[in-house]
């Protein structure tokens, strides 16, 4: 039973790996890698590893390929020709490369003194108790014990990137002049002149207004005041 | 079945990634490319803890997991930025960091 589940969730694995590689269109390939996972999850199924497994279909199938079917939508799916323009040898050399990784990585592993590969693995505690091998009771408790630095450091990490992502695609000010320019928004005479600008990201408030036109930094005499500060020594 | 066939298994979808990330030109399917291949890693990483009877191999998949997560929203990122820009989504195009 167990090697029928692992054959089918093997060969569903690799095919929809080939999948990734070999189709034209993204949108399939985004499809491919889906299915790629969660047969992947069945696997980790198989090696007791439920907790991984729910993880793999729910965040990665889920979340993450939602995030892949949008971006692919914005940019557009369209086909594109497999293979580099010119010539074909460099897909020649990189399916070659494929082939001796693989052959390298099978020596690796089956010529390797490890006795236990070619066993079932070690004696674990079967599915259903609260110290089961691979629940979510000992992954929380090794995550909140043993490895709480790594789980705060990866969360920072979920952090930055998020803050990162939000930084690189969002709309900036003057980055596509005739775009921006050709649409009139009620915010453009609301907001002050120079915010939402790389300007104001890089420099702050006060170089926005130093490079935004006279007329819209008399408007604000304030700030004006704030950038020169000495107004009583000049009056001497 | 023996901890040997996943490995097997782990290697060929690695070396599938592998080729995959070095001819295909669009960067998006670069990335799944590159998802592949840390999920074979994932594989081999959850092979050797059952090998093991040992959990912390599950604890390291899931901070890979992790990293993979934090990976794909930085390159989505470039590549709707690119977007924006105008700029080809070809990575044989993109061959200078021209800012």
């Amino acid at each position: 039973m167990a090697e029928a589940v692992f054959f089918l969730a093997g060969a569903g694995a690799v095919a929809g790996a080939i999948g990734v590689v070999a189709l034209r269109n993204p949108f399939f390939c985004v499809l491919a890698l889906v299915s790629h996972l969660v047969s992947l999850a069945a696997l980790f199924l198989l090696l007791q590893a439920e907790f991984v497994a729910a993880a793999q279909v729910v965040v990665y199938a889920g979340a993450v390929m939602v995030l892949y079917v949008f971006v692919v939508a914005y940019v557009g799916g369209q086909d594109e020709p497999l293979g580099p323009q010119a010539g074909s040898g460099l897909r020649l050399v990189a399916t070659l490369f494929g082939a001796m990784l693989f052959v390298e990585l099978c020596v690796a592993v089956l010529g390797t003194g490890l006795s236990a590969v070619d066993s079932g693995g070690a004696d674990v505690a079967v599915a259903g108790g609260a110290d089961a091998y691979g629940s979510a009771d000992q992954i929380g408790e090794l995550l909140l014990t043993k490895f709480l630095l790594a789980f705060e450091v990866a969360s920072f990490l979920l952090l930055i990137a998020a803050v990162g992502a939000v930084v690189l695609a969002r709309r900036r000010g003057g980055m596509t002049a005739a775009e921006d320019q050709a649409r009139f928004s009620a915010m453009d005479v609301l907001r002050p002149a120079g915010t939402g600008t790389m300007a104001e990201a890089v420099g702050g408030r006060r170089r926005a207004l130093a490079a935004a036109p006279a007329s819209e930094a008399d408007a604000q005499p304030a700030a004006a005041a704030a950038r020169e500060p000495a107004p009583p020594a000049e009056d001497e | 079945m023996d901890i040997g066939w996943y490995l097997t298994v782990s290697a060929l979808i690695f070396t599938i990634g592998a080729a995959g990330v070095l001819t295909r030109r669009s960067p998006l399917v670069v990335l799944l490319c590159l998802e592949l291949m840390l999920n074979a890693a994932n594989l081999a990483l959850i092979a050797f803890a059952r090998m093991h009877g040992n959990a912390e191999g599950q604890v390291f998949a899931i901070i890979v997991m992790v990293v993979a997560a934090c990976e794909v929203t930085v390159g989505l990122g470039v590549i709707v930025a690119m977007r924006r820009r105008r700029l080809p989504i070809d990575v044989d195009e993109l061959r200078e960091l021209q800012g």
